[in-house]
């Protein structure tokens, strides 16, 4: 554990995403202290509306008057929410499901893995749209609609490596010397999938915060007034060109959040696992 | 040294770098090999037999530093030809390759049609110099070569044995078996007339049915047009088949070279007389070099088979005797006197 | 022969995956809390003439009815009708249909045309600066929200610079449509400005598009060919004097790439999902807006029909790409 630290540390590129998270994390913690306005975040104030950006508004005022700094720092909060959230809740879900589906060889394995696939056929924004609109916009809805369309690729993960660990000889035998199912699977499978499923669980997370940002773009996320960036983006729409810091400020912070994970992602695929080659996709 | 051998290698020293340190793989290695002759390169895993022969055909890896040495061919320094000629002239055309591995060494995804042809196309011996194009992708391949070199390529698979050439050529390599892989490696190898083929563990890979076939088949079509082969092996019976004479290595450094016949029966290096002496047999018990194959990170110094060799004395570890003759030669200041028996 | 086994394994495994698709955003769809029956009868319209309008729709049945209703009537090519445009879904989705293919190519042909080349420099220019810049960007481009670029490629290029227009397909009238592909029909009209008007409007969506795809395209090329500049046949090429630059574009490049091309149909995931927010974006009278609007209204029918041609293009993409990894890999099984 401490080796693939280190070894992380040395990739430059893994060490910066390991600093943009760790930098977004931090401001989402501590948005009351560092954001400028933190009471104008919720607030109208109509006579500060569309300022540029200056010493007292960083960042400029939005349509409401609010600060568009503080509001950013704030929405850390929301993306951060809903993404460890609806991610965990993908892992928690997949996981299992995975696991059983591929070490036992029920028919119901099987059939878990044709309905995972029929998730995975889709692209995830159609069927989170879908849901979420279906169910009413708001942060748990959002949540909810990405766990339900995100947990196969956990699913599906775990169950391919699973399915090739069944074969390997040192598990032939610790089955042939008669240790439980379970113990096995504790001891020996858990643990060598561990590491992708920890590779995609930080790439999901960048993943997860994009579709929810477009969720909240296309007006599906947490509504008025929450600083969701996504919806912060589409406010701004109207007002451009002349307000232009109105959407760039969202934006950057989904784009450094994003990258962020990403770049820790691939630094934790190179370091735990360099001989998978496989398709770096979502 | 005389000036009518086709490849002399001269005190040859190659380090690699790895993560744990700088290994010095070749130690001032001398190698000649005399025109239309095969010489075995004889030694174990690690001994730096083929990178020896990579060195030879320029395909070393990236981390491999040449600390100093010459490879002549045919007169000219190989180490210090500008890298177009070499690529253009020398690779492929007067120096062949035949690899270890015939299952990797051709394209899965190419008929072997389209290799073989692709080969001819920039070293078949009757390209000319005039031949010329936009770049490398434009280059044209002129009909009238492009029959000659097909009508060649047929001939010589006939010659190797290849059943139905014609429908071969529109084969995958994955449809050929292993000796056949390696029959048409040496096709390759003979189809461009080089002076030399360096032959890297031909028949390892292998079943040992077809290994003698394949030998066999290598020394009489270089026989017959007069190649030399250098051919590396480290198995002994391979070079006692096939081979003119034999060089012996070790460790990094050239121990003995001999005619084959004089090699077995009188061999004057310790560590060639180890090793004969290792080779089972049926009438006495099994017989080993006591010892273990030094690290190439921190080798002995001097002669590095000192630490293993009954004869060795403090000279031994300090430096080493100078090359001399080159049909037969022997690096050992302690060299063994002619033996009362032959060898078996 | 290969072929039509091929493409019979595939029609075989759609049939089941896209039965349960349909099933599934059936039952989402159907548990909906505002009752557009009600929506469509009118404000002032009573109870009973709410109930009689969803008998006849065939709304009031249970729900496994309704779904084995629905698949019954795939069969037979009828998509239903659009409870909000009152025109069949099959009708609608087609006329838009080639307004999302027009662009999902164009994003296609940029990703590929460009990201192939780059992804090779890459690999054979392993940890040079270039290689690490362009690695930066590929992951740039994968953190970018579609929807944001889309805009600050508005705010630049059609804004503040005016060189590009905002949205749209097309400034004036449409060329006679032949193909629905307006930048093809203008040129097949022969009228020159349709052609520049209509590639003007298609510039901006399709490059925000190719993002993402590209920044794919290029990290599955370089790890290819990486990949591929290990094996031994490359060696051996070296050694016997091949071209070096035929070895990568020839050689190196045509393994690297039966890898790449089964990404391809990821990739089409990718553009696909890309398309419903970038069309909404840049007003692009595609499959993608009707989805939107769909989904806004619940047409049950619209967003039902919109999956299906989803998952349709989507079988149709991985067929194709099954067909050309068969085409450049001969030896005919998965590697």
């Amino acid at each position: 554990m401490a080796h693939v630290l280190l070894r992380l540390a040395r990739d430059r590129s893994a060490l910066l995403g390991l600093i943009l998270v760790v930098l977004v994390v931090l401001a989402a913690v501590l948005a009351p202290v560092i954001s400028t306005h933190p009471e104008a975040v919720w607030d109208m104030n109509p006579a500060n509306r569309l300022k540029p950006p200056s010493g007292e508004w960083l960042l400029g005022t939005d349509r409401m008057g609010a600060d568009i700094y503080s509001r950013v720092i704030y929405g850390a909060r929301i993306t951060l929410l809903i993404a460890f959230v609806a991610v965990g809740t993908s892992l928690l879900i997949g996981v299992p499901i995975g696991l059983w589906a591929g070490w036992n060889d029920f028919w119901i394995g099987e059939a878990l893995m044709r309905i995972s696939d029929v998730f995975l056929a889709v692209p995830q924004i159609v069927l989170a749209i879908a849901i979420a609109q279906t169910l009413g916009p708001s942060i748990e809805n959002v949540i909810l609609a990405l766990s339900v369309t995100y947990w196969p690729w956990f699913a599906r993960l775990v169950y391919a490596e699973v399915r090739v660990l069944k074969n390997e000889t040192f598990i032939e035998a610790a089955i042939a010397l008669g240790v439980p199912q379970w113990r096995i699977v504790m001891q020996h499978v858990l643990p060598n999938v561990a590491s992708p499923i920890i590779v995609r669980t930080s790439i999901g997370m960048g993943f997860t915060i994009l579709t929810a940002a477009s969720l909240g773009f296309l007006g599906l996320g947490a509504p008025p007034p929450a600083p969701e960036w996504g919806r912060m983006i589409s406010e701004s729409r109207e007002f451009l060109p002349e307000a232009w810091w109105y959407a760039l400020a969202p934006g950057l912070a989904i784009f450094a959040v994003v990258m962020g994970f990403n770049l820790l992602g691939d630094g934790l695929r190179d370091v735990l696992d360099p001989r998978l080659r496989r398709a770096h996709d979502r | 040294m005389t000036a009518s051998m086709l490849l002399e290698v001269c005190d040859l020293r190659i380090s690699f770098a790895t993560e744990s340190g700088v290994s010095r793989v070749l130690d001032g290695v001398n190698l000649s090999i005399g025109r239309g002759r095969i010489m075995g390169l004889v030694g174990e895993s690690g001994c730096g037999k083929t990178t020896l022969a990579r060195a030879v055909l320029g395909i070393l890896a990236p981390n491999a530093t040449i600390e100093g040495g010459a490879i002549r061919f045919d007169g000219q320094d190989l180490l210090s030809m500008p890298r177009h000629l070499l690529q253009r002239d020398v690779k492929g055309r007067r120096i062949a390759f035949v690899p270890q591995d015939p299952y990797g060494a051709f394209n899965p995804l190419f008929r072997i049609g389209a290799q073989i042809m692709e080969l001819m196309k920039w070293k078949s011996p009757r390209r000319q110099q005039g031949e010329r194009g936009l770049g490398t992708l434009l280059t044209s391949y002129p009909r009238a070569r492009r029959r000659a070199d097909r009508q060649a390529a047929l001939a010589l698979l006939e010659e190797v044995q290849i059943p139905d050439p014609e429908r071969a050529l529109r084969k995958l390599p994955g449809e050929f078996s292993g000796g056949q892989r390696q029959r048409l490696m040496i096709t390759m190898a003979l189809l461009t007339a080089p002076d030399l083929i360096i032959a890297d563990e031909p028949t390892t890979a292998l079943d040992v049915t077809v290994q003698a076939q394949i030998l066999k088949l290598l020394k009489s079509l270089a026989k017959d047009r007069g190649v030399s082969v250098l051919l590396t092996t480290h198995d002994l019976g391979t070079a006692y088949e096939i081979c003119d004479d034999i060089t012996v290595m070790y460790a990094g450094q050239e121990m003995e070279t001999a005619p084959v016949a004089e090699f077995f029966a009188n061999p004057h290096h310790p560590y060639t007389a180890s090793l004969l002496e290792s080779l089972p047999d049926p009438t006495r018990e099994m017989q080993e070099i006591g010892g273990e194959v030094p690290s190439l990170l921190s080798p002995p110094t001097g002669c590095r088979f000192h630490p293993r060799c009954r004869h060795a004395s403090a000279q031994c570890s300090t430096a080493r005797p100078s090359v001399s003759g080159d049909r037969r030669m022997v690096r050992c200041f302690h060299p063994q006197p002619p033996r009362q028996e032959g060898c078996s | 022969m290969r072929i039509l086994a091929l493409i019979a394994k595939r029609l075989l495994w759609f049939v089941p995956t896209a039965a349960g698709l349909i099933a599934v955003v059936f039952f989402i769809s159907r548990v909906i809390p505002s009752d557009p029956v009600a929506l469509l009868a009118g404000e002032t319209a009573s109870r009973e003439s709410i109930e009689a309008l969803r008998t006849k729709l065939g709304l009031d049945r249970p729900l496994l009815v309704q779904l084995f209703d629905y698949y019954r009537q795939l069969l037979q090519g009828d998509l239903g009708t659009s409870l909000f445009t009152t025109r069949p879904v099959s009708e609608d989705l087609l006329a838009r249909l080639p307004a999302t293919i027009e662009l999902t190519l164009a994003a296609m042909l940029i990703a590929v045309v460009v990201g192939v080349p780059l992804g090779v420099i890459s690999a054979t220019r392993r940890n040079s600066p270039l290689d690490h810049v362009l690695r930066i960007l590929t992951v740039g481009g994968l953190a970018i929200a579609s929807f944001w670029l889309a805009l600050i490629l508005q705010l630049t290029f059609a804004m503040k610079l005016g060189i590009l227009p905002l949205q749209g397909r097309i400034t004036g009238f449409p060329p006679p449509a032949v193909t629905g592909f307006m930048t093809i029909d203008a040129l097949l009209a022969g009228r020159w400005d349709r052609f520049t008007s209509a590639l003007a409007h298609l510039t901006l969506p399709a490059v925000t598009l190719a993002v993402p795809a590209l920044a794919t395209v290029v990290r599955f090329t370089r790890a290819g060919v990486l990949d591929t500049l290990g094996k031994s046949f490359v060696v051996y090429q070296d050694a016997i004097g091949i071209p070096h630059s035929l070895i990568v574009w020839k050689y190196v490049l045509r393994n690297a790439l039966t890898s790449t091309v089964t990404q391809i149909g990821l990739l089409f995931g990718i553009l696909l999902a890309g398309a419903v927010v970038i069309e909404t974006v840049f007003q692009w009278p595609g499959i993608g807006t009707y989805a939107f609007e769909a989904i806004l209204q619940s047409d049950y029918a619209g967003v039902m029909g919109f999956t299906v041609y989803a998952g349709g293009i989507f079988m149709l993409a991985n067929l194709l790409v099954d067909i050309a990894h068969g085409i450049i890999d001969p030896r005919g099984g998965r590697t």
